[in-house]
């Protein structure tokens, strides 16, 4: 049962609810045993078990909940956190600033920033930049074009990070060093 | 011709931040891949910002592992043998 872990930390973030990943997980892995004889030798056992498991979660759980939409995400500029701490730190004349911030995100809050993102960018975003999945791969993952997938990538990091300072902003991490 | 310099290093950057994301993506062509391999290798401030992007990435990926609880890696075990006992069964 390779890959558990990473399965389910994906379905939890999916899923957004503990009690949800399990359970798809569990279909997941049951699909996979099932259908291993249409599994090719050769081919990537990890993106066709991330394939089974979007699918899954597509049918079964996302149909129970409005249907996502993507005009929901704002448009956000490139680079939105390192330029919102970089005028930080040249307000502050302080020394790697970012690094320091970066370091004082806590599990609750990435995990909360990845969750507030729209579905299909929120996916998108943990196929690539969590598990490192090729453009290619999530393509075949997700079932949609490359260029979807890049399209989704762009906007869904920069939301991410949006969502990230808005977390960072709410403890005081702006008030507080703009404030020395 | 100190302005035209400048104007290069500008256009060069804007550039380079323009496809960071592709470039740590690693989906970048060989020859895209160098150049901006070799423009970071000299501009400090585009270096400063591929850096953040790195750790940022790493950050949140550091943060996002859940382990799945022991209980459910058992009954999945348990499912499958299931499965595998009654297949065998039907073959039989």
């Amino acid at each position: 049962m390779g890959y558990l872990d990473a399965l389910f930390s994906a379905a939890m973030r999916m899923t957004r609810n503990a009690a949800e990943a399990e359970d798809l997980v569990q279909e997941t892995y049951l699909k996979a045993y099932r259908g291993y004889g249409s599994f090719q030798e050769g081919t990537n056992l990890k993106a066709w078990l991330y394939r089974i498991l979007t699918n899954t979660f597509i049918n079964a759980y996302r149909a129970k909940k409005r249907r996502p939409d993507e005009s929901d995400l704002d448009d956000v500029e490139d680079l939105y956190l390192y330029r919102r701490l970089g005028a930080l730190e040249a307000a502050q004349a302080g020394r790697s600033a970012e690094e320091e911030v970066l370091e004082s995100f806590t599990d609750d809050e990435v995990k909360a920033a990845i969750e507030s993102l729209p579905e299909q960018f929120r996916l998108a975003v943990i196929l690539s930049d969590v598990e490192g999945f090729s453009y290619k791969e999530i393509a075949e993952i997700m079932d949609v074009p490359i260029g979807t997938v890049m399209s989704r990538l762009h906007r869904g990091r920069k939301a991410l990070q949006k969502a990230l300072f808005e977390f960072g902003a709410e403890r005081g991490l702006v008030a507080g060093r703009s404030g020395k | 011709m100190e302005s035209n310099h400048s104007h290069d290093t500008a256009s060069e950057c804007q550039e380079v931040l323009a496809r960071l994301y592709t470039f740590l993506d690693g989906e970048l062509t060989e020859t895209r891949r160098l150049k901006i391999q070799h423009h970071l290798d000299k501009c400090s401030p585009c270096l400063e910002a591929y850096e953040f992007e790195a750790e940022l990435r790493q950050m949140v990926a550091n943060r996002l592992r859940d382990h799945v609880p022991d209980l459910l890696r058992v009954k999945i075990a348990a499912l499958i043998d299931v499965e595998k006992t009654s297949r065998a069964q039907s073959q039989e």
